[in-house]
């Protein structure tokens, strides 16, 4: 049922053609709800889940949609699935949803899934833009995961909420790195992620 | 007077809305190669956020908060889930308005600004800061202030990373961190400078 062109359409976007060190797309949101690893799991799968089906719902929408106002009716597809994400987060997990503040609602102008709805899911049919949509969320969320990991171990020892760095090491006079908490300790990694994913993969921009 | 000021210093400098709260990156990303369309840019952002802060500020109070429509008998109705898609919808509108009395009364400013305008509906420092308007319950003036102090603050931050990177030009950078990398670590290092500004209190 899945043939090779519809494979590649995901491996694509996990890795050569990914939305974060590739595309420059929802960087935003990547850099500020990766403190720790529980919030970047639950953003990750908002937007996997939300790229995925407004990619299938514009995708259904594509021949009807005029293209003068299309991008206010891709906004609105796009809000209307961000509003049901956000009140599920709300009902069920609301100590993460107070964490992620005004992140959920960011996904709107999250360029990813608008970048997807204009750029793939307007030219192509339904089940071939879920698929494009999976591996975009997919991507994004692998570095996600690996900027999360990186800041919640070195900047406060822990993973998931569970410690990781032995005791033996604070008492040896370890301190956990507090600039990894912070801002700027966030644009470093991705810069160094960036830096590391392009050199394996050999990109070069001009 | 003072808690205005304060609140302005305190957005423009010490919680910047690029550097610390991440928003507006992509187009921070895309347009900081030169410095004239940063400018431009910079400009267009503070001009919106300046508006549409305080419009969707009225928005909320009045249609969406709970209890707002009391004055048109349903003092029970709670719509605030609803803030996504109506603070998006005015934002998007406002653009377009925006957009055309430019065009109709300046059009040399709608020149030089045009083709930003639109990029800017999906700019998420604008959704941004109405969000932030939301949840910290600002009053009227409030948001004023905040939308215009939030929209300078990346200005500057935007202009000041274009100016940067044309120096970068003829730097000699390691191939796979040309662009993109490198720009995200030299954020990174104007982030830790405006983090000295936490000290500021008025």
């Amino acid at each position: 049922m899945i043939s090779n062109k519809d494979k590649k359409i995901v491996k694509d976007a996990l890795w050569d053609n990914n939305p974060i060190t590739y595309q420059i797309l929802g960087i935003c949101s990547a850099l500020a709800v990766t403190v720790q690893m529980k919030t970047a799991l639950v953003m990750s799968v908002s937007l996997t889940l939300v790229v995925a089906f407004s990619n299938v719902a514009i995708s259904l929408l594509r021949n009807y949609i005029p293209s003068k106002i299309r991008i206010i009716v891709q906004l609105s597809v796009v809000s209307a699935l961000v509003i049901l994400a956000d009140q599920f987060l709300k009902a069920y997990m609301f100590d993460v949803s107070k964490q992620l503040s005004v992140f959920v609602g960011l996904i709107i102008t999250n360029c990813i899934v608008m970048g997807r709805a204009e750029g793939f899911a307007m030219q192509n049919p339904p089940f071939r833009s879920f698929l494009d949509g999976l591996g975009n969320g997919l991507g994004y969320s692998c570095v996600l995961i690996v900027v999360s990991v990186f800041r919640e171990v070195l900047g406060s020892g822990t993973l998931l909420g569970f410690q990781v760095v032995p005791q033996a090491f604070y008492d040896a006079g370890y301190v956990n790195c507090g600039l990894m908490v912070l801002a700027p300790g966030a644009f470093f990694l991705l810069g160094a992620v960036i830096w590391v994913q392009r050199s394996i993969s050999g990109y070069v921009e001009q | 007077m003072t808690e205005y000021l304060s609140l302005a210093v305190n957005s423009i400098f010490v919680q910047n809305i690029l550097l610390a709260y991440f928003l507006g990156m992509c187009s921070f990303l895309a347009c900081s190669k030169k410095v004239e369309t940063a400018m431009g840019l910079g400009t267009a952002v503070v001009f919106v956020m300046t508006i549409t802060t305080p419009m969707n500020w009225v928005v909320r109070y009045f249609f969406l908060q709970k209890g707002a429509l009391a004055w048109a008998g349903f003092p029970e109705a709670d719509l605030s889930f609803l803030i996504f898609i109506a603070f998006i919808a005015v934002i998007a509108a406002i653009v377009q308005i925006v957009e055309m009395v430019i065009d109709r009364f300046s059009p040399k400013l709608y020149a030089a600004l045009g083709i930003f305008l639109p990029l800017i509906a999906v700019n998420c420092a604008i959704l941004g800061s109405s969000l932030f308007m939301a949840e910290r319950e600002y009053s009227f003036g409030e948001s004023v202030v905040y939308g215009f102090s939030a929209g300078f603050g990346w200005a500057l931050a935007i202009v000041a990373m274009s100016a940067i990177r044309k120096k970068l030009w003829y730097s000699n950078v390691p191939p796979a961190l040309k662009g993109l990398g490198i720009t995200m670590m030299l954020t990174g290092l104007m982030a830790l400078g405006f983090m000295c500004f936490a000290g500021i209190s008025l």
